[in-house]
């Protein structure tokens, strides 16, 4: 689905002195079946944004559409039961979400909020469990028996469960393992190859280079890049202000750069950065 | 959730804020006593007419204190309209069936909501401006010398410093659950009775499992820490009682004189 933000500002407390500005004046453009990074530091309204795309937060100011909805101030807060349905969210550390006695009736807990049958629902448990990598079974058992990785992916599995088309993950693999974490990403990237749309908050750079299709840096309520990793990585003045810092591939090459090497463009990824390697050492 | 204005505190900077929280804390509790001896309209004007007072010296926005009646709006109106219709009476204006309206019931129905707001609007005053964790300190400091008879005074204090720092931890909790839970479809207050229960369970046990882990954690961070309770604790936060604490004291005395005055009068 695409997404589109227009002049949107949210601020919390509104009308009360302890006002404060979550967004701020934010325009910007999702792209369907794309693949979208959204970066910044701690504070600068990344998990704000992107709770206005199934309306657990609405705009103080502006507007957004979502696919075929229009969300403004003024949206009811009834029937949105159909647009939640389309985009799912992982929230950060999901496994507080958890309550069913077993892990199959938790997989089905969403399913059946939106008018699965209880047999759809069933098969979706079953698909999903495998799909994040726990075998079927563990849907028999009580999602407090698990770890704390585990339990991370069955929450995931709960929500991919209602099938959304859009999925929006806020920091999925903060506090995994770095193999735990690989296999969550690819995950996600397969399943953008099969159509979804997936939108990723997270501070880890790496992971933006090696799956975002775009990227979007926000700090202090407001959107202050957006566009092409590459391009935005590139990006002089956001680096000298702290906004945003490489990937290490990025960081290698600027270290290359001191000496010998030189790069039009900082590469940002294993594979890029050894291309140019190759090229300049060949070149020569 | 963030709707509820009793029991939080507004940073600030007035005669209020700076008084001593132990002084704050029993006075608040005596004035809501001596609002029961007002009876007659002179007196409840006069204590309106304090707290009113009270309200200018803190330079909180007004708007603070009439939300703070906003929660028991509902408990006001109801006990209100109790009087109203049900206070017997010789002369009644309007009469149907059990509902008897007079000028008695009107008096006392005024008075019960007066007294409502004055309740209130003074223990708004406390917790707007006194941090929880000066309400603590000051309930230690009044039942050290409870310690005599051994009773735990400081592991008292400890759960309730505990339990008020957790209330807004809890509170983002519960809405980050409600958040996670709408976000898989649950809609809150919608539908029959049962049904509006039953979406309270995916709130309920994530919450309780939080806060038990929560607990876990908190404790084994006060033993690695060293924490040992009882004797020897210096304070990091050392209360004083200075001038303007006397003065308040004498100040709530004559408030005391000057209503026994009316009342009789």
């Amino acid at each position: 689905m695409e997404i589109t933000f227009e002049h949107v500002t949210h601020s919390y407390d509104a009308n009360s002195p302890m006002a404060n500005l979550g967004l701020d004046d934010v325009s910007l453009k999702i792209d369907d079946k794309k693949f979208t990074a959204i970066v910044g530091q701690t504070g600068s309204g990344k998990s704000t944004l992107v709770r206005h795309i199934n309306a657990l937060l609405k705009p103080t100011s502006g507007k957004l559409t979502v696919g075929d909805r229009v969300i403004t101030s003024e949206t009811n807060n009834k029937n949105l039961k159909p647009l939640r349905k389309k985009v799912g969210m992982v929230f950060q550390f999901p496994e507080s979400q958890l309550f069913e006695e077993t892990v199959e009736k938790d997989i089905m807990f969403g399913p059946m909020n939106f008018g699965f049958s209880e047999s759809d629902a069933k098969d979706a448990a079953h698909e999903m469990i495998e799909l994040v990598g726990l075998s079927k079974d563990y849907l028999q058992k009580s999602p407090f028996d698990l770890s704390g990785g585990q339990m991370r992916r069955v929450a995931i599995a709960g929500v991919l469960a209602s099938n959304p088309e859009t999925i929006i993950l806020d920091e999925p693999t903060a506090g995994l393992d770095p193999v735990g974490r690989h296999e969550i990403m690819d995950l996600f990237k397969n399943l953008q190859s099969k159509g979804r749309t997936i939108i990723l908050i997270t501070h880890n750079m790496d992971d933006v280079a090696n799956y975002a299709d775009e990227m979007a840096v926000m700090s202090q309520g407001k959107l202050v890049a957006s566009g092409l990793p590459s391009d935005v990585f590139n990006n002089q003045d956001l680096l000298k202000n702290d906004l945003l810092t490489l990937p290490q591939s990025a960081q290698f090459a600027q270290s290359l750069a001191q000496k010998y090497f030189q790069f039009n463009k900082l590469p940002i990824t294993i594979d890029e950065l050894s291309a140019e390697i190759k090229q300049q050492v060949n070149g020569d | 959730m963030n709707k509820l204005i009793m029991g939080r505190y507004l940073p600030g900077d007035s005669l209020i804020y700076q008084l001593d929280p132990r002084g704050k804390f029993l006075l608040t509790f005596y004035f809501v006593g001596i609002v029961f001896l007002a009876n007659n309209v002179a007196s409840y004007v006069f204590l309106m007419a304090f707290v009113l007072f009270a309200v200018y010296l803190s330079k909180i926005n007004f708007g603070f204190f009439i939300k703070g009646l906003r929660p028991i709006f509902w408990l006001i109106l109801f006990t209100v309209l109790l009087q109203l219709f049900f206070t017997p009476s010789s002369h009644p204006i309007w009469h149907w069936g059990f509902l008897t309206l007079s000028k008695e019931g009107m008096v006392i129905a005024s008075y019960i909501f007066v007294r409502f707001v004055l309740i209130i609007f003074i223990s708004t005053l406390l917790t707007l401006t006194t941090t929880p964790i000066e309400i603590s300190d000051s309930i230690e400091s009044i039942l050290k010398p409870l310690k005599k008879v051994n009773f735990p005074v400081t592991q008292v204090a400890l759960m309730l410093s505990i339990a008020l720092r957790f209330v807004p931890l809890l509170v983002d909790e519960t809405t980050k659950i409600m958040d996670a839970q709408r976000a898989r479809g649950v809609d809150f207050g919608e539908g029959g009775l049962i049904k509006r229960i039953k979406s309270f369970v995916p709130i309920l046990i994530p919450l309780f499992v939080s806060s038990f882990s929560i607990a876990y954690d908190l404790a084994i961070a006060m033993e690695s820490r060293g924490y040992k309770d009882g004797e020897g604790r210096s304070k990091y936060r050392v209360l004083k009682w200075s001038k303007r604490d006397n003065i308040t004291v004498l100040v709530m005395l004559a408030v005391t004189i000057i209503l026994l005055f009316i009342r009789s009068y």
